[in-house]
């Protein structure tokens, strides 16, 4: 399945054995992935997978009850907050809703991790925020309020702030969910763009097929908590397994089945087994 | 009976577990005063919007309260011949227990509801996570400067509270009822002790405004990330606010002037 990595130097991030819960919810259960550096990898899976919680581990939001993520080969979890912060200094995150602050412009956005983490002169400030803006295409819109802004003007934004700081590492969550043709066109350049001009190392965790193999060089599908496979995108399209082509191919039944788990449907439907009263009596006492 | 025991545990247990977040939350308030300090033009901009954008509402409606003080305070004292008393009464009773009280009452439903649900939307559209992500604390960047704030502005509204609250009683006691304006003043300056009544007044909104600005923080950082969670928070500001206030004022009342 998965092909081996020689050179161990080539990797960035390294999550091992790694299991985590949500309350008794196992949302990944033993799983192992290697992110390689200067290469774009997506994480792809259906919604409810965990894919925005794998990049809440490796940005050490959450902490996992077994295993271990690393980065640059430090144990992320075991790190002090001081020491938690300096590495988040070198990574950037893209949220799905920009999470950009609604309170301030779309200059001082950009300007805020700049004027939180350096002492840079206001001139240089403002040279660096056009920078990242005019790399996004949006220098003519740093007047505008966060709420001015379209779904994908906000991203790109949050996107020029994300690299505001020259980051090594880039994490997108979902960047391409909800956007029209045109919009999504422009993250996905963006992102190819970026990664090879500022030498990052990408992640996009999404479920956008074409997008996502259109620029991605790796790519793990991961379902029910467990890496189901890993390849280049024409290694997954060719793999014989049965999940892994409904899930490329967008077909509506097969091993993912189209039903939620549930009882017979003669039985449901006339009743038979009598569950529903008591359920909704029971449900009403609570 | 099992049930009811496992459900008393489970909602003791969540109570609990509540409270120490809260208590987390304030030690990090709390030893977030330097970097609150160091940056104090964050501190002043909360100030501005926690504490002058309340200061109509506190002044307004102490204006109200002194003058229902003075046309009650004056139906029950003319009975007995004693409206002489009336500017004592109107001052002791607001510089003692209204005016901390109402301002604290005020200050938790135009400025503590808003901060709940500043910080909770803040925490429902990711803010708060994307700056942890960008390695700033949104405890030093957004609590804290609130909370302070909150702090600082509540004894100065409990005052102008108060002040109008006298200017309102003067205006229906002297010019309205016609009680002598020497009088008036003279009773309410010679019985007013400043350290006994005015200090304590002032202790009791340094409490209030700390009990209330850590609700109101704590519930809106603590708060479901949903918009039906951020509207539960700020309700639940108002209400613990005002119980806390009312029992704390009774609790403060007791040890201040009790004679016990």
């Amino acid at each position: 399945m998965s092909e081996t990595i020689n050179n161990p130097a080539d990797v960035i991030i390294s999550v091992k054995d790694l299991s985590f819960y949500r309350g008794s919810r196992k949302i990944f259960d033993n799983i192992n992935l290697q992110i390689r550096r200067g290469r774009i990898t997506a994480i792809m899976g259906p919604s409810g997978t965990g894919k925005t919680t794998l990049l809440k581990l490796i940005g050490g939001q959450l902490r996992p009850q077994q295993g271990q993520v690393k980065v640059n080969d430090l144990i992320v979890d075991k790190l002090s907050r001081k020491q938690l912060f300096n590495l988040r200094k070198r990574m950037g995150m893209l949220f799905q809703s920009g999470a950009l602050l609604t309170d301030l412009t779309v200059y001082e956005n950009v300007a805020f991790p700049m004027r939180e983490h350096t002492r840079l002169p206001e001139t240089m400030i403002r040279s660096l925020v056009l920078m990242k803006l005019d790399a996004v295409g949006l220098r003519g819109a740093r007047k505008l309020m966060p709420s001015e802004l379209s779904g994908g003007m906000a991203r790109r934004v949050a996107l020029a702030r994300a690299i505001a700081l020259d980051p090594e590492i880039m994490m997108y969550d979902e960047p391409f969910a909800g956007q029209d043709p045109l919009s999504m066109g422009v993250l996905v350049k963006l992102i190819h763009i970026l990664n090879n001009a500022l030498d990052l190392t990408s992640i996009i965790v999404t479920h956008d097929i074409k997008e996502a193999f259109s620029i991605a060089d790796d790519v793990y599908l991961i379902s029910e908590g467990k890496v189901i496979e890993h390849g280049t995108p024409q290694q997954i399209q060719q793999s014989s397994s049965e999940w892994v082509q409904q899930f490329v191919n967008g077909h509506y039944d097969g091993p993912v089945p189209f039903h939620y788990p549930a009882p017979g449907y003669r039985n449901d439907l006339f009743n038979l087994a009598g569950s529903e009263q008591s359920q909704s009596k029971r449900h009403n006492q609570q | 009976m099992i049930n009811l025991l496992q459900t008393l545990g489970h909602s003791v247990f969540s109570r609990l577990s509540t409270l120490g977040r809260a208590s987390s939350l304030l030690m990090s308030l709390l030893s977030a005063i330097a970097s609150v300090l160091y940056r104090f033009r964050l501190l002043l901009v909360q100030m501005y919007s926690v504490g002058v954008l309340t200061f109509l509402i506190v002044v307004v409606s102490g204006f109200f309260i002194g003058m229902v003080l003075a046309l009650q305070g004056y139906t029950t004292l003319s009975d007995f011949g004693a409206e002489s008393a009336l500017g004592q009464m109107v001052g002791t009773s607001l510089v003692r227990e209204l005016g901390p009280v109402m301002a604290a009452l005020l200050f938790a439903g135009r400025a503590g509801s808003a901060l709940t649900a500043e910080i909770g939307l803040m925490k429902a559209t990711e803010q708060l996570s994307g700056m942890e992500m960008m390695a700033v604390d949104p405890i030093k960047r957004i609590i804290a400067p609130r909370f302070w704030a909150g702090f600082f502005s509540m004894p100065i509204l409990a005052l102008l509270l108060s002040a109008a609250g006298i200017i309102g009683g003067y205006l229906v006691a002297v010019e309205m009822l016609g009680v002598d304006n020497g009088i008036f003043w003279s009773r309410m300056q010679s019985t007013i002790d400043f350290k006994i009544d005015i200090m304590n007044g002032i202790i009791k909104s340094i409490v209030f405004g700390f009990v209330v600005t850590w609700i109101a923080v704590f519930e809106g950082y603590d708060a479901i990330p949903t918009s039906e969670g951020v509207g539960r928070a700020t309700t639940r500001t108002v209400v613990y606010s005002a119980f806390a206030i009312l029992g704390l004022d009774f609790a403060l009342t007791a040890l201040m002037f009790g004679d016990f």
